[in-house]
């Protein structure tokens, strides 16, 4: 049997791969925003002087970075039901990614929180801030711009981490592509276009975070 | 029907000490084998000419921007086709390798690369060649940086693991998914799974940082 390249299966298919694209970023962006929020709350718990919270939150970040995000989804979406937690499977899958970005987050926040000169925390105490005013005007502030570059490519990484949801048939890009591949055996087709739109779509997410560093970046 | 979560776990533990030897000698043999692909063309992208260092620079950058699991499926599905016969297994290793190396290669790049200029002319000054200089003056530094981004990316390999159960490698995750299908004990066994995974990594990471702090320059 000769095999020859036959790209008009994927043109036809096109609108169903960019749906799944359209997921895969609907899915990576509310879980980045949703997990840079417990980020940001996770990192400042790490550096806290209570040691009930550094405990819980060194606890949570190892515990979350060490186990596979393929496990952490299983057990939210077949295992929370027997808990009597029912999730659909996008909200699910949103979920477990959420967790496990925040993870992530906490830790880019972390090295930049202990970044920050003290002076600056000092220099809000001085003009009367409470600590919260502190850490809501002058740290965050700071803690994200100075951070934006380590936290794109966390992003990044979990754009391409969607991917996994096509395990529990979210029909985001993986799984559109897999099921191309089964209907129509166009196998090289099938999964080179999957390459190729993710490729694409890192260097255009990579293009656009950097524009965002730059406009953020501190001025030296 | 299930008897309780510890009955069923010593009933099925041969199965998973099985899952867990193949995920360890699925991350071991990826592991070694995407490190020296990646020493390969890390050096390339350093000290490679512009031809050279063109194409390693697109290998790295393409691999980089697939996900692992697309990367499993593209090998398992697409080598058969070109009739290049591998087992789910060696697809498996050789995906998770491929990704290794390209993660490699990038940080021995930027490890060679952020050794101050200065160590190199030093080392022109007293009269070393380039693999002289680069045995003796750049490979040992950058060493010392690269380790714990290497740690990180074996890591990172013990987690992929988990996505070679799909192509049918009977590791950890394949394994409780097995025993759940008996039992339904889908919360314990994901759970465990879950312990096992942190258990190797943990640990992983942990040996790394001890290295790292015994090699460190005081």
């Amino acid at each position: 049997m000769d095999y020859y390249i036959d790209y008009s299966v994927v043109w036809r298919s096109m609108s169903s791969l960019f749906y799944g694209l359209g997921i895969d970023i609907y899915m990576t962006l509310a879980s980045v925003a949703l997990g840079s929020l417990i980020g940001l709350v996770v990192a400042f718990a790490l550096v806290s002087e209570r040691k009930f919270f550094r405990v819980l939150s060194s606890t949570y970040v190892a515990i979350i970075r060490n186990v596979p995000l393929l496990i952490i989804v299983l057990f939210i979406y077949f295992g929370l039901p027997d808990a009597g937690f029912v999730f659909s499977e996008i909200p699910s899958f949103i979920f477990a990614l959420t967790v496990y970005a925040g993870a992530y987050v906490a830790e880019v926040f972390r090295g930049g929180i202990l970044a920050i000169p003290k002076g600056v925390g000092e220099a809000g105490m001085a003009i009367g801030m409470s600590n919260l005013q502190i850490i809501v005007f002058i740290k965050i502030p700071i803690l994200v711009r100075s951070t934006m570059p380590a936290l794109s490519n966390t992003y990044i990484s979990l754009f391409k981490d969607a991917s996994v949801a096509a395990i529990i048939s979210v029909p985001e890009l993986t799984f559109q592509v897999r099921k191309l591949n089964l209907e129509t055996f166009r196998t090289i087709e099938a999964w080179s276009t999957a390459s190729v739109f993710y490729v694409v779509a890192c260097f255009i997410i990579a293009f656009l975070l950097r524009r965002v560093e730059r406009r953020v970046a501190i001025p030296k | 029907m299930s008897t309780g979560f510890f009955n069923e776990l010593w009933l099925s533990k041969m199965m998973i000490f099985r899952g867990i030897y193949m995920c360890l000698f699925v991350s071991i043999t990826a592991i070694i084998i995407g490190t020296i692909i990646g020493i390969f063309i890390g050096l390339t992208l350093t000290y490679g000419n512009i031809f050279a260092r063109f194409f390693a620079r697109l290998y790295v950058d393409v691999i980089r921007g697939i996900p692992v699991l697309v990367l499993i499926l593209t090998i398992y599905f697409v080598l058969p086709v070109v009739k290049i016969e591998l087992s789910a297994l060696e697809a498996g290793i050789a995906s998770l390798a491929i990704f290794a190396s390209a993660q490699v290669a990038e940080m021995l790049r930027g490890g060679l690369q952020n050794v101050p200029i200065g160590q190199i002319e030093g080392a022109k000054a007293v009269g070393l060649g380039f693999f002289q200089t680069f045995i003796y003056v750049s490979l040992p530094q950058a060493l010392r940086q690269v380790l714990p981004t290497w740690v990180n990316t074996a890591v990172e390999i013990v987690k992929g693991t988990t996505l070679v159960s799909l192509i049918g490698i009977v590791e950890i995750t394949l394994v409780m998914q097995q025993i759940i299908g008996r039992n339904f004990l889908t919360m314990q066994f994901y759970a465990l799974a879950g312990l096992i995974y942190f258990v190797i990594c943990f640990s992983i990471e942990r040996t790394g940082k001890f290295v790292e702090k015994k090699v460190a320059i005081k």
